[in-house]
């Protein structure tokens, strides 16, 4: 507890009677990149809201640096956050942008010219000084406005999905730039994203959440190779997921017999886990798609559906094909009751 | 071929309709006789230049001037706060507020206008100027409302959360953030609750006292005992200077976007 840099402690949230997070507690260390993980409606922005201050929480409390923040207003907690509109304003350039807020510190002028200017420098932003909001790529608003939150040197900043609205080439090189923003600045960063890629590559730890709470805490490797829930299994792509009932395993069509010994629970299995073309169990091709090094499956079974893959290389199974198929022992994740 | 000359047609009787009192107008001004006659009795501009020395029009035209500006700049401080409030917050029975606010558009100027007269100034004692400069600011307000509601439901809110994380206050995020991105609105809305004010017969009918006259209620008043052209060439001033503002408010801020 003691080397926690923000706390949140029994932290409550509600708009209005509707209960987004119940009781949640949470301690971010000082210079970690977390993501808050989990699909829409977990209770994730929510949560970073109230980090923020935009939201007040119905009970608990907010600790910052050893202060207790939890009525501190937003303006006065010293938190950045990059909106995943970038809500810059659209009737300053650039420069006036990154400037805004330290106007507002009544900061000498020689200065705050010379930290936007650094600033748009950093992001490689200084030749679009002078440019408004609207005439900048979407790539470009981004930047500005991540200086923006930047030049005030927040104790934490936020990142509101802030690879979402990137087209591929752009998310790598947004990713590159976050990685080396802690880098320079051992800022602690906290970023909210619906999507697991995401998080396990860019978080030092990650909170999967679901509905409004956590499911899971631990480092992307933890949570990539040992999920513990089966929610936290399937968010992580762990597609085939069936229950054990004496010796045999339950899908929603039905059961089929197990080839190893298992404890009451439930068994799940990576796509790419699943054995084509070898194996005790006999199943028809009902979905085929070509994914690059891959080749997706879709296969129907005595279970009801199983999602597999193999390297593109591979055999190609056609549609309507029967095949025999494997849920092999060794790379099987085993979540017990 | 026959569509296209029955469209002209329609255009034509359209144009006519809507220009030619206009331009009758206009030249009912010009006219060097000394009664309202359209063709005019020859041609001059005296009565445009007598207009100016009419003691009575200057007095009315001040006040309409002044019930124009300051009771659109009222309705502007009332209107902006609540178009704000009922496009950010989730106010309860905002479209029945909305309904109320407009009610001066579409409940008829004469009964407001009586309704004022019986319920404010007879009982209240207000004076008569009060009573109007109320009234406008009554009458302008649902323009202002719904021009800038139009506007600010154009910016997104996350913009003033964004000054507030940068250490601005609630109202310093709206001075400084949302009012530069509406002021374009807030100048539509100005222009047009100006010319609705300054237009306004039937209320402003009902509130003018002895020496207190709008502009359209004197030039009235003023026909019913000279019949010159005077009023002809008045009118034509005024269409003319709405058709200015108008014409440099949509060279300006394209107005036909907020009305």
């Amino acid at each position: 507890m003691s080397n926690a840099f923000v706390s949140l402690q029994k932290l409550s949230l509600a708009y209005g009677d509707n209960i987004v997070v119940p009781e949640l507690d949470l301690d971010i260390k000082k210079g970690e990149l977390i993501a808050l993980l989990g699909p829409s409606g977990c209770g994730k922005t929510t949560t970073m809201r109230a980090i923020a201050g935009l939201l007040s929480p119905s009970t608990g409390k907010i600790l910052i640096d050893g202060f207790d923040m939890t009525r501190t207003p937003a303006n006065k907690r010293g938190i950045g956050l990059v909106f995943q509109s970038y809500a810059l304003f659209p009737h300053l350039s650039a420069f006036e942008n990154v400037a805004f807020g330290l106007r507002l510190k009544k900061m000498p002028k020689e200065e705050i010219t010379s930290r936007v200017e650094q600033g748009l420098e950093t992001v490689g932003l200084s030749h679009l000084a002078n440019r408004k909001p609207a005439e900048m790529s979407g790539g470009q608003q981004q930047r500005l406005s991540l200086t923006r939150s930047l030049v005030m040197e927040p104790k934490v900043l936020l990142l509101d999905e802030p690879l979402s609205n990137l087209d591929a080439r752009l998310r790598l090189d947004m990713r590159t730039e976050l990685q080396r923003v802690q880098r320079d600045t051992g800022i602690t960063m906290v970023f909210v994203t619906h999507d697991q890629t995401e998080a396990l590559a860019l978080a030092d730890r990650i909170v999967l959440m679901n509905e409004g709470k956590i499911e899971q805490l631990g480092t992307p490797d933890e949570l990539y190779n040992a999920p513990k829930t089966e929610f936290a299994a399937n968010f992580i792509g762990f597609e085939n997921i069936f229950e054990v009932v004496g010796s045999k395993i339950v899908g929603p069509d039905g059961s089929l017999p197990l080839s190893f010994e298992a404890l009451p629970g439930h068994l799940a299995w990576r796509p790419g886990a699943v054995n084509i073309g070898t194996g005790d169990y006999q199943g028809t091709v009902s979905g085929v798609a070509f994914a690059g090094e891959q080749r997706e499956y879709v296969l129907q079974s005595p279970l009801g559906q199983i999602k597999a893959s193999t390297p593109a290389t591979d055999p190609v199974y056609k549609l309507g094909e029967k095949i025999t198929f494997g849920l092999p022992n060794e790379s099987v994740l085993r979540l017990p009751n | 071929m026959t569509s296209k000359w029955t469209s002209r047609l329609i255009i034509g009787f359209t144009l006519t309709f809507l220009i030619g009192p206009f331009i009758i107008i206009i030249f009912a001004g010009m006219s060097a006789g000394d009664f309202l006659a359209f063709p005019p009795d020859g041609l001059s501009l005296k009565w445009y230049f007598k207009v100016f020395t009419v003691e009575s029009f200057r007095a009315s035209f001040m006040l309409s001037m002044f019930l124009a500006i300051f009771g659109t700049v009222a309705a502007l401080i009332l209107g902006i706060p609540a178009a704000y409030a009922i496009s950010r917050y989730d106010v309860p029975y905002s479209e029945t507020i909305k309904t109320i606010v407009a009610a001066p558009i579409i409940v008829p100027g004469i009964i407001v206008g009586l309704a004022l007269l019986r319920y404010l100034v007879v009982p209240l004692n207000f004076t008569v100027t009060l009573a109007l400069f109320l009234a406008h600011t009554a009458l302008v307000l649902p323009y202002a409302v719904r021009v800038v509601s139009s506007s600010l439901d154009n910016l997104r809110s996350d913009m003033e959360e964004a000054a507030v994380l940068l250490g601005c206050s609630r109202v310093g995020a709206f001075m400084r953030v949302v009012l530069p991105n509406i002021q374009n609105g807030v100048l539509a809305a100005f222009i047009l609750g100006f010319v609705t004010s300054f237009n306004q017969v039937p209320v402003s009918l009902f509130l003018s006292g002895p020496g207190v006259r709008t502009l359209p209620i004197d030039m009235l008043s003023y026909m019913e005992i000279t019949y010159d052209p005077s009023v002809a060439a008045l009118s034509a001033l005024l269409a003319f200077l709405s058709v200015a503002i108008v014409f440099i408010a949509e060279k300006f801020l394209g107005f036909s976007r907020y009305v």
